[in-house]
C-alpha cells in the first residue's frame, strides 16, 4: 500500500517535471540562441582577426585583448561611460524621487503633471537624439536663440569637445527622469496607505513622513534604481550615436559606439568583439561590486 | 505665530509649484521646438528666432514625408511589433507558469538564470547575432528582428508575469485538477484567462520598447523596404541634413502613433510602465 502511494507520488512528480520542461524549453531556446551563445561567440571571435567577409579568420590569440588594454580611446570611452553613470545617478534619481513624491502627495488633481511629465518615455532614443541635436544646434537651436535674444553669440554645445559629453548627459537625463518618476511612483504605491494616515494622525508633517517613513521604506527600490541606472549608463549607444557619433574627436566616445565603429564601420570584427567582451566583463564586475556594496550597507 | 506658520507653508507651496511648472516647461519646450520647426520653411529656420511662430501653416514638409516612403517603414514596424509581441507573450506565459506554480527541483535556479539575463548588455550580442543572421540568410529582412526582440524582452516579461501568476488563488487550479484537467488544460483554460491584465501590461511595456528599438534594426537590416520606423528618422536625417524643418516633421509623424495610443490609454500605459518599473 505504502509503496503504491510512493510510486504514485513519484509519477506525479515526474509528470510535473515533464510539464515544466515542455513549458520552459521554447523560452530557453530563444535565450540560448540570442543571449548565451552570442556571449560565448563574442569571446571566441575576440581571438581572431577577421573582416567579416573573408573566408579565413586569422587566429591571433590574445593580441586583440593586449591592444584593448593599451588602447587610449577605449580607456577614454570607458571614462566617459563612468562620467555619464555618476551624473545619471546623482541627477536622475533625486529628480525622479522628487517628481514622484510631488505626484503621490498631490493625488489625482495633479494628473495633468503626470501625463505631461511622462511623454518623453514614449519617444525612441533616436528621436530624442535628433530632437536635441537640432534643438541645441549652433545656428538655429534653442540655446543659441536665447543667447542671441540677449545679444550674445551663437553657442555650439555639441561641437565643442568640452561641453559635448555634458550636453549629451542633459539629453539622457531628460529621457530617463520620467522612467524613474514612474519607477518611484510604483514604489510609493506599494507603501500601505494606512501608514501615511497613521503618521498624519500622530501629528507628523508631510516632510517628516517623507524623510522618516517613505524614504526608508523605499530603500530597496532606490538600490535597484542605482543598479539599473548604472548598467544602463554603461551600455548607452543609440542616443550618443545619433547626436554626436562619439565626437567631436573622441570627446563623447562610449564603449558601445567604439565597438560599433570598429566592428561595423572599420570591419574589424575581432577587435570589435574584444571591445564587446571587455564591456561585458566590466559591466558584470562593476554591477556585482555595487550590488555587494549596497547590500552590505544594510547590515 | 500661527500666521507665520501659514506664511511659511504658503511659501513652501509656492516654491514647490514653481519647480513643478519649471519641470513641465523643461519637458515640453523640446516638443514645442519640434512642432514649430516642422511647420516652417527652411529659410525661416535660418532667418528668424527659434520661438517665432511659423509664418502661416506650411504643410509641405509633412506632405513630402507622406509622399515618401514613410508607409513602408510603418508597415515593417507594425509587422515586427505584432509578430514579436505574440511570440513574446505566449512564450513568457508558458515559462512563467511552471516557475510560479510548479514545485520542482530546479525551479529557483532556472528563475535566477532568466532574471540574470536582464542585465546582459545588448551590444555584446550585436556582432554575433549579425553574423548568425547573415549566415542563415535572414539578413536585411524585418523577420530578422523578431528573434532578438523576443529574446531580449523575455527575461523582464517572465519576471513581471511570475508575480501576476503567483497572485492567482491555488483553489482554482486544484478545482480544475479534480475535474480531471491536466497541466496543459489548466494553463490554457484557467491560467491564461486569469492573467489577461498581466499580459496587457506586458504588451504595453514591451510594445513601446520594440516600437522604438534602434540598435538591432540598424545592424540587421540594410535596405529601405526592410527597415523600421526608428531607421526612417535616421535615413531622412542622412538625406536632409541641413533641412531642419523636414527632419522635425519626420520626428513628429513618427511620434504620432505613440501619442495617439497615449491619448486613448494613458492610464493603462502609465500603469503598464509602472509594472515594468518594479523590476530589479
Amino acid at each position: 500500500m505504502q509503496s503504491q502511494t510512493n510510486s504514485l507520488a513519484k509519477r506525479r512528480a515526474a509528470s510535473t517535471r515533464n510539464a515544466a520542461i515542455i513549458f520552459l524549453v521554447p523560452a530557453f531556446l530563444f535565450l540560448i540562441i540570442y543571449i548565451a551563445y552570442p556571449i560565448v561567440y563574442s569571446f571566441n571571435l575576440s581571438c581572431y582577426n577577421w573582416n567579416g567577409f573573408a573566408s579565413n579568420k586569422v587566429f591571433v590569440g590574445f593580441n586583440n585583448w593586449k591592444e584593448l588594454i593599451g588602447d587610449d580611446v577605449f580607456r577614454k570611452a570607458f571614462l566617459n561611460n563612468v562620467i555619464i553613470m555618476v551624473l545619471s545617478i546623482i541627477v536622475q534619481l533625486p529628480i525622479g524621487i522628487a517628481l514622484a513624491t510631488f505626484l503621490d502627495f498631490g493625488g489625482k488633481k495633479l494628473n495633468v503633471f503626470k501625463v505631461i511629465w511622462f511623454i518623453p518615455m514614449l519617444m525612441s532614443s533616436v528621436a530624442i537624439g535628433y530632437l536635441f541635436k537640432y534643438a541645441l544646434d549652433a545656428s538655429s537651436g534653442i540655446v543659441t536663440g536665447i543667447s542671441k535674444a540677449f545679444g550674445g553669440h551663437s553657442i555650439d554645445l555639441l561641437g565643442n569637445p568640452k561641453t559635448a559629453l555634458l550636453t549629451i548627459t542633459v539629453a539622457i537625463c531628460w529621457q530617463f527622469i520620467p522612467f524613474y518618476m514612474v519607477y518611484f511612483l510604483a514604489a510609493y504605491s506599494s507603501i500601505p496607505s494606512d501608514l501615511y494616515e497613521a503618521a498624519i494622525i500622530d501629528g507628523a508633517k508631510k516632510s517628516q513622513y517623507f524623510w522618516k517613513i517613505a524614504l526608508p521604506l523605499m530603500k530597496p527600490a532606490i538600490k535597484s534604481a542605482i543598479v539599473l541606472s548604472m548598467v544602463g549608463s554603461l551600455k548607452y549607444f543609440d542616443l550618443i550615436y545619433v547626436m554626436t557619433g562619439g565626437g567631436p574627436g573622441t570627446a563623447s566616445e562610449l564603449m558601445a559606439t567604439y565597438m560599433y565603429k570598429n566592428a561595423f564601420l572599420s570591419q574589424r570584427m575581432g577587435y570589435g568583439s574584444a571591445i564587446a567582451s571587455g564591456m561585458f566583463i566590466l559591466i558584470t564586475i562593476i554591477s556585482l561590486i555595487t550590488i555587494k556594496a549596497l547590500n552590505r550597507k544594510e547590515d | 505665530m500661527k500666521q507665520n506658520l501659514s506664511i511659511k507653508k504658503l511659501s513652501i507651496k509656492a516654491i514647490v509649484g514653481i519647480l513643478a511648472i519649471a519641470w513641465l516647461l523643461i519637458t515640453i519646450i523640446p516638443f514645442i521646438f519640434m512642432l514649430l520647426a516642422g511647420f516652417k520653411q527652411q529659410f525661416e529656420m535660418l532667418m528668424g528666432s527659434v520661438f517665432d511662430l511659423p509664418k502661416g501653416l506650411y504643410l509641405k514638409n509633412f506632405i513630402d514625408v507622406f509622399k515618401g516612403n514613410i508607409f513602408i517603414y510603418f508597415k515593417n514596424s507594425i509587422l515586427v511589433l505584432i509578430v514579436s509581441l505574440i511570440i513574446l507573450l505566449f512564450l513568457s506565459a508558458c515559462a512563467s507558469y511552471p516557475l510560479s506554480r510548479f514545485k520542482f527541483k530546479l525551479n529557483k535556479p532556472i528563475y535566477a538564470i532568466i532574471v540574470a539575463c536582464m542585465s546582459v548588455p545588448v551590444h555584446v550580442t550585436l556582432l554575433p547575432i549579425f553574423l548568425m543572421t547573415t549566415s542563415i540568410g535572414l539578413y536585411d529582412s524585418p523577420w530578422a528582428l523578431i528573434g532578438p526582440y523576443v529574446a531580449f524582452n523575455l527575461p523582464i516579461s517572465v519576471f513581471i508575469l511570475v508575480t501576476f501568476m503567483q497572485a492567482v488563488p491555488k483553489e482554482l487550479e486544484e478545482a480544475a485538477e479534480i475535474d480531471g484537467c491536466n497541466k496543459y488544460k489548466i494553463f490554457f483554460n484557467v491560467m491564461l484567462p486569469l492573467v489577461k491584465p498581466g499580459l496587457a501590461t506586458l504588451a504595453i511595456y514591451n510594445g513601446v520598447a520594440i516600437w522604438n528599438e534602434f540598435s538591432f534594426a540598424l545592424v540587421l537590416t540594410q535596405t529601405l523596404p526592410n527597415r523600421t520606423l526608428p531607421l526612417a528618422i535616421w535615413e531622412y536625417q542622412g538625406q536632409y541634413t541641413m533641412n531642419v524643418p523636414m527632419i522635425m516633421s519626420v520626428l513628429t509623424i513618427s511620434m504620432l502613433p505613440m501619442i495617439i495610443a497615449f491619448i486613448f490609454g494613458q492610464d493603462k500605459l502609465i500603469k503598464g510602465m509602472m509594472a515594468g518599473a518594479v523590476k530589479g
